[in-house]
């Protein structure tokens, strides 16, 4: 089996451009942009940026600029679109509060690899340094959170300066760059071609995995009892999903999937066992940790995956699979390092481990499938259906409602976006996007919107908290003015619910500072004050009904879920605690007798 | 444990801070820092010398490759590379005193480079380790002003087919 990709294996969307001649730099960049194949773009304009938004007016082209209500929904669009369709994600912001509003997308865009070309306006170069008006440093502020930045001194730099953006961008571990540009440098003219080839001196991010490294990795697979592939979102990066199933279909062995790969193996498929770490369950987690040999591939052992490092996997060797090799042995020592593209290493071990099989060297790995089975089919996620509306019921429904349908969700960050990673099925790659790494309230919204922008026909729901959406809601106006259709689920407790927990379960109840309030704002009519379509769900019986009339509407549209407040995630491994030890509801908890 | 790093990069604006920020962030203070040119016009080399485990300049050194402006990292030690430092020092002399110094001065290759009424100045190219003993050997006459340009280092012929092999661990 190999799983459906919809998007192209390696999207180049690279145009030859034919554009050339004088013109200024402000137009300069729009043209880059083209040659890029950028379609569409997000941001709002200002003073040190107004150049290029004049020229967005005055020349003809095909990007497409929406205006959105706040840069860090432009920065999280951007993210939508990029983790939707694996190409560059393109944002721009003014000068000074522009750029400083784009800090949370990029950070959050750092954390989690993906590619964007931030562009923002500079005040003009005689004044920087002076304090001018909505002057700040802006590739200082952005230094730590970028792969890499440009302040534009000379007009003429501007084309190579964004071809070596776009490729420093998508190519090795994606992450985003940032082009600060100055507004005089804008408004000066120059002799503009699109270099063809990209020459960077110290940037080399094409690796292949070395074939002695890829035949050892190939021959401990073979010798182990009790092997896991532990995939992280580095496999949807390297655009190496199918060759992850074949790999994995050729090794027969359990596939743990993290946060940020869910959908990058089929949650149904019967080797997956999905999600591991803090709220991971507990077969995923015993799985991990029983384990003998780890096979890492694009997954980075952060702690909310492993718990207590010194606890986490103890008789586990490691094989670690990256593009990265800061990431190797950073938390855990690699027995078997092998640094390379995913694309190109996969299919030499799957090669190298069918040829060992052909040899008839391969250790049964019988009765470990049969015991991840067991633990399985004994320890599922589970909740109970009394009280309240549970965030569960409701992720069960989208579930299984939807399940014909070709959906890509997004969510904010909390408890509802734990759910949603529990309960949810993603078939599909970059199908579930989420603030893994930065963990950013108010990514949802406008991630849901720049995921529905690339793909108009698809249904794109956000799991949001009633928390998050309240940090970016102002994007229902960018939602309703472009009619992106995109629904927004509140997942609504009345509380910064995932705070809560901790203070619930770790600070004796003192609940300080997260009482939301279920009833303000009035999420159905803030909604219909955007224009969009407001609904709401109190109990089980009405679930069904507002999730088909929110799909069938094809309209923006809120739904207000009033869910349990007092429900809490469960597995969890406290932080810092060893993820062989979870805990759990009381009611849940003969699986101690199990405890590994 | 001390490390010298000796950081290849490309001569743009910026280069420094992104490299200095790895080590600022980590918290890991930066002792010794020197900054120039190099072979070639549009490389500069930085050598700077950080007290840190070896994971830490393990997972430092990994991470100044991933700055798209650096070209080259190499760590040094001492028995593999030649480093130097120079060091300007004044320090009281009066006119009886000065005989005594400027001989005590020539055993740590220090140079007389200006003449006060009651001070000397002297210079010094060696290694850090020399210029401290020679410091100390100072310090009972009075140390008016010291400041030293932070090290340089610069592999051995001898030892460049036998470089550690330990950075390139990664296949
Ligand atoms: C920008 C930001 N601020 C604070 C936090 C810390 N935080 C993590 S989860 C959470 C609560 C989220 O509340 P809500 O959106 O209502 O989701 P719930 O947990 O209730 O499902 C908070 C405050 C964060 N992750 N991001
Ligand atoms: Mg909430």
């Amino acid at each position: 089996m190999s799983a459906t990709n919809p998007v192209p294996a390696m999207p180049d969307a690279r145009k030859r451009t034919t554009t050339t001649g004088e013109m200024t730099g402000a137009e300069a960049v729009i043209r880059c942009l083209e040659a890029e194949g950028v379609d569409i773009c997000w941001g709002i304009p200002g003073g040190a940026i107004l150049p290029l938004y004049d020229a967005f007016a005055r020349v003809e082209h095909t990007v497409k600029h929406v205006l959105v209500r706040h840069e860090q929904g432009a920065g999280h669009m951007a993210q939508g679109y990029a983790r939707a369709t694996g190409r560059v994600g393109v944002c721009i912001g003014t000068s000074g509060p522009g750029a400083t509003n784009l800090v949370t997308p990029v950070a959050d865009a750092f954390l989690d690899s993906t590619p964007l070309v931030v562009i923002t306006g500079q005040v003009p170069t005689h004044l920087i340094g002076s304090d001018a008006f909505q002057e700040a440093d802006t590739t200082g502020i952005f230094m730590p959170i970028v792969k890499h930045s440009y302040l534009v001194t000379d007009v003429r730099d501007i084309p190579r300066v964004f071809r070596e953006a776009f490729h420093i961008a998508s190519t090795g571990r994606p992450g985003p760059v940032l082009v600060d540009i100055p507004k005089d440098i804008a408004n000066q003219t120059l002799n503009f071609t699109y270099p063809e080839t990209v020459e960077i001196a110290g940037y080399k991010p094409n690796r292949t995995g070395h074939p002695l490294q890829v035949e050892a990795a190939a021959e401990a697979i073979a010798r182990s009892r009790r092997p896991v592939l532990y995939v992280g979102g580095g496999v949807l990066n390297a655009h190496a999903t199918d060759e992850l199933a074949t790999f994995a279909e050729a090794v027969q062995v359990p596939v743990v999937t993290t946060l940020m790969a869910k959908g990058a193996f089929p949650d149904s498929h019967p080797l997956c066992v999905g999600l591991p770490g803090m709220h991971g369950s507990k077969f995923a987690n015993w799985t991990m940790n029983k384990a003998d040999l780890l096979v890492t591939i694009g997954a980075r052992f952060d702690d909310r995956v492993t718990g207590k490092l010194d606890t986490f996997a103890p008789g586990a060797k490691i094989i670690h699979i990256d593009i990265d090799p800061a990431e190797i042995s950073k938390n855990r020592h690699a027995d078997i390092p092998i640094v390379g593209e995913l694309k190109q290493v996969l299919p030499a071990l799957t090669a190298s481990y069918l040829e060992l099989r052909s040899q008839d060297r391969i250790v049964s790995k019988r009765e470990w499938k049969d015991q991840v089975e067991e633990w399985r089919f004994k320890h599922p996620f589970r909740y109970r259906r009394v009280g309240p509306l549970k965030t569960q019921y409701v992720m069960e429904r989208f579930r299984d409602l939807l399940a014909d349908r070709d959906v890509i969700y997004t969510t904010g960050v909390g408890q509802h976006q734990m759910w949603a990673a529990q309960w949810l099925k993603i078939e599909r790659p970059r199908h579930f996007i989420t603030s893994g790494g930065l963990g950013t309230m108010g990514f949802g919204v406008p991630a849901a919107i720049g995921a529905q922008m690339a793909f108009p026909e698809k249904t794109v729901v956000n799991i949001d908290g009633d928390g998050c959406f309240q940090m970016t809601a102002q994007e229902l106006a960018t939602a309703v003015s472009y009619n992106v259709p995109a629904i927004h689920a509140i997942l609504n407790n009345g509380w910064l619910g995932m705070v809560r927990q901790w203070q619930q379960l770790f600070h004796d109840e003192r609940y300080s500072e997260t009482l939301l309030n279920a009833n303000l704002p009035d999420y159905v009519k803030l909604a219909e004050a955007f224009g969009a379509l407001g609904l709401r769900a109190e109990t089980e019986e009405e679930v069904d009904a507002v999730i088909m009339q929110a799909v069938e509407s094809r309209r923006p549209c809120v739904i207000d879920f009033r869910v349990d407040h007092d429900e809490k995630v469960y597995p969890m491994v406290p932080a810092g605690g060893s993820s062989a030890e979870m805990i759990d509801e009381p009611w849940d908890n003969e699986w101690v007798e199990d405890g590994v | 444990m001390n490390h010298t790093l000796s950081v290849l990069v490309e001569n743009q604006p910026g280069v420094l801070t992104r490299v200095a920020s790895l080590f600022a962030r980590r918290g890991f203070n930066i002792e010794s820092l020197a900054v120039g040119p190099t072979e070639r016009e549009d490389w500069s080399r930085i050598t700077l010398r950080v007290d840190c485990s070896q994971h830490s300049i393990d997972q430092v050194v990994k991470q100044l490759y991933k700055l798209i402006n650096v070209l080259k990292v190499n760590e040094m030690t001492s028995d593999d590379a030649i480093e130097r430092e120079l060091m300007l020092v004044r320090v009281t002399a009066q006119p009886k005193d000065r005989a005594d110094i400027i001989r005590l001065a020539e055993v740590f290759g220090g140079r007389v480079c200006d003449v006060g009424p009651t001070s000397l100045m002297f210079e010094a190219i060696e290694h850090p380790d020399t210029l401290y003993a020679f410091e100390e050997i100072l310090k009972p006459y009075g140390i008016k002003e010291l400041v030293r340009t932070g090290r340089v280092a610069m592999r051995k012929a001898t030892t460049e087919r036998t470089r550690s092999s330990r950075m390139r661990v990664l296949a």
